[in-house]
């Protein structure tokens, strides 16, 4: 068990390397450079700045010291945001985008399971059907629509929620973005459910529980949800990756102060540092993730062994 | 074959739900093609006389203007032609892609089949979606360039598919006996497993139609997409986004549209799936 987390540990590794060193490179190669103004800077400025900033090195050089230093933890500073390591920069934004996730996650969680449970449990009657379609709805429909949809109504006529804005510890500031957010893995999760949840409850072991008289919460809790959890598990991982690539949406229509803007703008920028810093916090992430996901099967299913 | 296509479309429109979404699909199509003809207003056309007018019969702006006083109806219905465009182009190309990566994958089998397959695995397990932001962000914002890397996304799960149906033609007597006539690799692949695969892999293709339309909208929203004085619905909703407090139109029209059209072709995409009953690998 031990020994398998750690073999997967350690083949995380090359691949993070990869996407570093295809980062690293495709930014460079891109037209254009960090300073790049409307007004041409005099060559001597540009060449401080850029000796400054460690680019007039050959491209092996200035990739051998960024590997070097990110190892030592240090992301550099960034180029466009003066005075500002990528360190700083996105060790301020994101808990931000780490709250609005989370809880954009466990809502889709909490939420849609049991009703996956509730549309298998009334299998082709109104409150499956209701369930389904609704979830339907919450596949077919980008965040990046919800959201403005649900600002107008909320915030705009009834005026019960802000429509943009952020103070720290505000709840009421983050709800309409992790409603949002969370609509789409929500309505996957439920369908999930309720697929597996009708493949179980069909099963032998749950006829037997029904007929040692057990009641049917007891047999939800304790024997049917493990398993029909498993395809949820291994949803999991691009459940993550999507409410990521939301959250550049809608950080910007909220005017959340994460870290979500930085993707764009630092690649428009060419904020070399901020850019790279960026994919190695997404990547590093959904590796993570992976990897817990692993673990996770191991407690759903037991039969699962890590033997190679 | 032909059968296995027939009681598809039987099961198909016994489908209320997925019945009603080919009648949104198509008309939705219909109207970005024969809409213009109606509509006196082009879609680059600035009206400065209705500069954020509200939908009115007045000057013809059923669904209001724009800030810059442009018919919110013309520039939908040009939004949704270009996201439509995208969506199939970008689908063909991942059809394509997927049918040949996958049809060589499952033919030849063994080793090139492992480690075909683990590069499908390593690439799903790459974070594209950050790729292709940098990508277009690089290379400037070119039309074909939004084809190809959408498309270059898509392919992957389009490849699996394709595999999946070619390991079970693979033992066909049909291939064996092409093998005993002598034909090369290459051959069979082309003239034997891919148009046997083709047909369920094709209806398959239109499941990720909506999927590559909504990742579309998500670049253009960024303001990745085409470029003015063309928009996709994507811009046409960031656009509407910053206006919603003044002017909830120009939101609501194209966004009203795009939730509209991706709600349908999902609809009808779950239904040509049950009545297919295609698998992932």
């Amino acid at each position: 068990m031990l020994r398998y987390f750690l073999t997967r540990l350690a083949g995380a590794v090359p691949t993070l390397f990869i996407i570093v060193t295809l980062a690293f490179f495709l930014i460079r190669a891109a037209p254009g450079g960090p300073f790049d103004q409307e007004q041409t800077l005099p060559p001597e400025i540009m060449a401080n700045l850029q000796r400054a900033y460690g680019l007039d090195q050959p491209m092996w050089t200035q990739y051998g010291r960024y590997l070097a230093a990110v190892l030592h933890g240090d992301f550099g500073p960034s180029f466009k945001y003066k005075d500002f390591s990528v360190t700083e920069l996105i060790g301020q934004g994101f808990p931000v985008t780490f709250e609005l996730g989370s809880i954009a996650m466990a809502l889709a969680l909490i939420l849609g399971v049991p009703i996956g449970t509730f549309a298998a449990l009334h299998h082709n009657r109104a409150a499956d059907y209701a369930a389904m379609s609704l979830a339907v709805v919450g596949i077919a429909i980008p965040s990046f629509v919800v959201l403005p949809f649900l600002g107008l109504l909320f915030g705009i006529y009834l005026h019960w929620l802000p429509v943009a804005g952020w103070e720290p510890g505000s709840i009421r500031h983050l709800a309409l973005p992790v409603v949002a957010l969370a609509l789409a893995p929500l309505s996957v999760i439920a369908r999930l459910v309720r697929a597996s949840m009708l493949e179980v409850l069909r099963s032998h072991f749950i006829r037997t529980a029904f007929a040692k008289g057990l009641p049917l919460h007891t047999v939800l809790v304790r024997h049917a949800l493990r398993p029909a959890l498993l395809p949820v598990a291994s949803y999991l991982p691009p459940a993550v990756a999507s409410i990521m690539t939301g959250s550049l949406v809608v950080e910007s229509i909220a005017g959340l102060p994460g870290i979500g803007r930085y993707m764009v703008q630092g690649a428009l920028n060419r904020d070399y540092t901020l850019v790279m810093g960026m994919v190695i916090i997404y990547s590093t992430l959904l590796i993570v993730m992976g990897l817990l996901v692993d673990l996770l099967y191991a407690w759903l299913d037991p039969r699962v062994r890590f033997e190679r | 074959m032909s059968t296995l296509i027939d009681d598809a479309a039987r099961r198909l429109r016994a489908n209320p739900a997925a019945m009603c979404a080919l009648v949104v699909i198509s008309s939705i199509v219909a109207l970005t093609l024969i809409g213009p003809w109606f509509n006196p207003n082009g879609s680059e056309t600035l009206d400065w006389s209705h500069v954020a007018s509200q939908p009115a019969w007045a000057g013809a702006h059923w669904f209001g203007t724009d800030r810059l006083g442009r018919d919110l109806f013309a520039r939908t219905l040009d939004g949704a032609r270009i996201s439509l465009a995208v969506g199939l182009v970008a689908s063909a190309v991942s059809l394509l892609v997927g049918i040949g990566y996958g049809a060589v994958s499952g033919y030849i089998g063994g080793r090139t089949d492992h480690v075909m397959m683990r590069g499908i695995e390593i690439l799903s397990g790459l974070p594209l979606v950050f790729f292709i932001i940098f990508l277009t962000v690089i290379f400037g914002r070119s039309v074909y360039l939004l084809f190809l890397s959408i498309g270059a996304v898509g392919w992957l799960t389009m490849a699996r598919i394709v595999r999946g149906q070619t390991l079970s033609i693979r033992q066909r007597e049909f291939i064996e006996a092409a093998v005993a006539s002598g034909a090369g690799t290459a051959r069979i692949i082309a003239r034997h497993v891919i148009p046997n695969v083709i047909g369920p892999v094709v209806v398959y293709a239109t499941l990720t139609v909506p999927q590559i339309i909504m990742f579309e909208s998500f670049l253009s929203f960024l303001g990745l997409g085409i470029q003015e004085p063309h928009a996709s619905l994507g811009a046409l909703i960031a656009e509407g986004a910053g206006e919603m407090e003044a002017a909830p139109w120009i939101l609501l029209v194209p966004g009203g549209l795009l939730a509209l059209l991706l709600l349908a072709l999902n609809i009808l995409g779950d239904g040509l799936r049950d009545a297919l009953d295609v698998k992932e690998r």
